[in-house]
């Protein structure tokens, strides 16, 4: 199985995408996007603003941010199902320590991301399955978030506060931070050649070994990029909504890994797409937004999230059977 | 495994489980001075009971092979427990209905999640998830402001014991026996095994393994369904909530108690032991008066802890 693969890897996705297949399954993240927002833009008009789509949109941010820390460990073949609750454990952090005793606050942070990595190293090394492991963390995370803050309270730094309500003119702050997480990631992971190494030890394990590269050490440095962008995450969502709770998490881990879905991820194989992750979870975040104005009852949101998920891999499903038809 | 030399009995994986309740219960007693100790095992059994249910469907589905995990249990037994609830209605002569339509919601969600698995040939785990989401959402929706108490004699049931042990887990008990001859003794439980030892040996040598798989999500689901009407006849009524601790407990039950999680083999006494761990443990922990966030944190260690001494057999 792994030598089929294998020669897909070091090609990155999409350079070749010379049949009209390749590109279709290559725009449709953009395409479910372009969908949603055109949905809301044709229910409330006014949504398509400066001010709506900042309101729209910020709580996107650490969306995409999770997002992409579920993408590195999905890059290596895992799944993370703590994701949600790291976010959780960073935010209490964050309200909390982070403003009234900042070394500690940054050590904590820090200790998180080290765990990550000893995560990594652990299922590497004893080659266990990551769900069961991350299952477990998921749980010790809650019960860390809920011993910093047992109650919900606390209040963010106010740099952090400022810096996620920073206006920018013209364009507004979540887009411009959307297409710089996209960009940076995108440039690290697809563009360097270290990246290409980080990726093949999902694509090929065995090639990337015996071409002399650590497979340790790309899980560890994969499973700690995804610590940190958790951490990036936790503290974009506690800037935004200034107070925490132990469950504010919660949702994430569910969204992270649909949002690396519908950005073209492939679950297996080191076939992922930053650009279409941070995409995806606009996506699920605008898709929120729209089952509003379409006076779609709360109860139904998790659900719609389900079926355009469900959608999109249909989709993916009928293009994949008509191309190897194709070939 | 880890101390060579000692007893025979020792190399079955599942005999740790034992020790570990066995263990936890004796700290718990130790504690207490000895008070409470026939009522917690009483308290214990009956709560394993939902643990084994749920445990004996993710084990099947586990048991496949890599990437086979059924996310969608917790959604499944939420809504179960709304439909057993609404179908029985109160009444004591809807009982047998009101489990039937439980058993239905979830056959159901078995065939959808095999559908989705085998139609968008999509990974199990994501398959699940996915109609988690909306079988959630449908939960929230179905279930909103409703508070339908069991009927007496359900919930009279769920609660019955008999000298101390509850007749829910003497049922179950039975009924673990007869998971075990379905997965040792037939062509279908061989098949299970057979698939996830090596799924293209299995196919080469006959078996269809599509079908087996959709039997096995099929299962699963029905399996959820159960245990969600017993969790609302044990609580006093049907909560969407009410599943959400059994995605860790069934995964969990099936890992501590020695079934590979990377497939192929399954082991049904270990499911009791690993669930009466848990069970005690929380117990313990709360005898010993910790608060919730230290209970969460050592839950998830005790976990991580099982299954890196564990660890894979096979990548």
């Amino acid at each position: 199985m792994n030598s089929v693969s294998g020669a897909s890897v070091i090609r990155i996705p999409w350079a070749g995408a010379r049949t009209p297949r390749r590109i279709l399954r290559a725009i449709l993240p953009a395409l479910s996007l372009a969908l949603v927002v055109m949905g809301i833009a044709w229910l409330n008009p006014r949504a398509i603003s400066y001010f709506g789509l900042n309101l729209m949109l910020n709580l996107g941010i650490p969306v995409a941010l999770a997002t992409i820390a579920q993408m590195f460990v999905i890059t290596v073949n895992d799944l993370d199902l703590s994701i949600g609750t790291f976010v959780s454990f960073v935010g209490c952090v964050a309200a909390t320590w982070l403003r009234d005793a900042p070394l500690l606050g940054v050590i904590a942070l820090l200790a998180g991301v080290g765990v990550y990595a000893l995560i990594g190293a652990l299922i590497y090394l004893r080659n266990v399955p990551s769900i069961v492991v991350t299952l477990g963390m998921l749980f010790v995370w809650q019960g860390l978030a809920i011993l910093v803050l047992p109650k919900p309270g606390g209040k963010a730094p106010d740099w952090l506060h400022g810096l996620m309500n920073f206006h920018t003119p013209y364009v507004p702050f979540p887009i411009i931070a959307a297409i710089a997480i996209a960009a940076l990631v995108h440039i690290g992971l697809m563009g360097t050649s270290y990246g290409a190494i980080l990726r093949g030890s999902g694509g090929n394990p065995n090639a990337i070994a015996r071409a002399g590269w650590s497979l340790l050490k790309t899980k560890v440095v994969m499973f700690a990029l995804a610590g940190v962008f958790g951490v990036v995450s936790g503290l974009a969502l506690i800037g935004l909504t200034t107070s925490a709770d132990a469950n504010i998490g919660k949702g994430y881990t569910l969204l992270s890994i649909a949002g690396v879905i519908l950005g073209g991820g492939e679950f297996v194989g080191g076939r992922v797409s930053p650009i279409g992750a941070v995409i995806g979870a606009l996506t699920l975040t605008l898709a929120g937004s729209l089952l509003n104005f379409m006076r779609v009852s709360p109860d139904w949101q998790v659900g719609a999230q389900g079926a355009i998920l469900i959608i999109v891999l249909a989709a993916r499903a009928i293009i994949n059977r008509t191309d190897r038809r194709a070939l | 495994m880890r101390f060579p030399g000692t007893l025979n009995v020792f190399a079955k994986p599942w005999i740790w489980s034992y020790l570990g309740a066995l263990l936890v219960w004796l700290a718990a007693i130790a504690f207490t001075h000895g008070y409470g100790a026939g009522g917690m095992i009483t308290a214990g059994l009956a709560l394993a009971v939902f643990s084994v249910i749920a445990g004996v469907a993710q084990m099947f589905v586990i048991t496949l092979g890599p990437g086979n995990v059924d996310l969608s249990l917790p959604a499944n037994i939420g809504l179960a427990s709304a439909v057993a609830m609404k179908v029985m209605n109160g009444s004591d002569q809807m009982i047998a209905f009101g489990l039937l339509a439980a058993v239905a919601s979830g056959v159901s969600i078995g065939v959808a999640n095999h559908l989705l698995i085998s139609l968008l040939r999509i990974p199990p785990i994501i398959a699940t998830l996915s109609a988690s989401f909306i079988i959630q959402s449908a939960g929230i929706s179905y279930g909103r402001g409703l508070q339908i108490k069991p009927p007496p004699g359900f919930a009279e049931f769920t609660t019955a014991q008999v000298d101390g042990v509850p007749l829910l887990a003497i049922g179950t008990a039975i009924f673990t026996i007869g998971i075990a001859v379905l997965l040792h003794r037939t062509v279908y439980g061989r098949s299970v095994l057979a698939i996830g030892q090596n799924t293209r040996a299995a196919w080469l040598a006959g078996i269809a393994v599509e079908r087996v798989r959709a039997a096995t999500y099929v299962l699963s689901g029905a399996l959820g369904g159960i245990c969600g009407a017993l969790l609302a006849g044990y609580f006093r009524g049907s909560s969407l909530e009410i599943g959400d601790e059994y995605l860790l407990a069934s995964i969990a039950v099936v890992v501590i108690g020695g079934t590979s999680v990377s497939g192929g083999k399954a082991n049904v006494p270990g499911l009791w032991g690993a669930a009466l761990f848990l069970v005690l443990l929380l117990t313990m922990l709360n005898t010993f008066g910790v608060s919730a966030g230290i209970r969460f944190v050592v839950t998830g260690l005790v976990i991580i802890g099982v299954i890196i001494a564990a660890g894979g057999q096979k990548g």
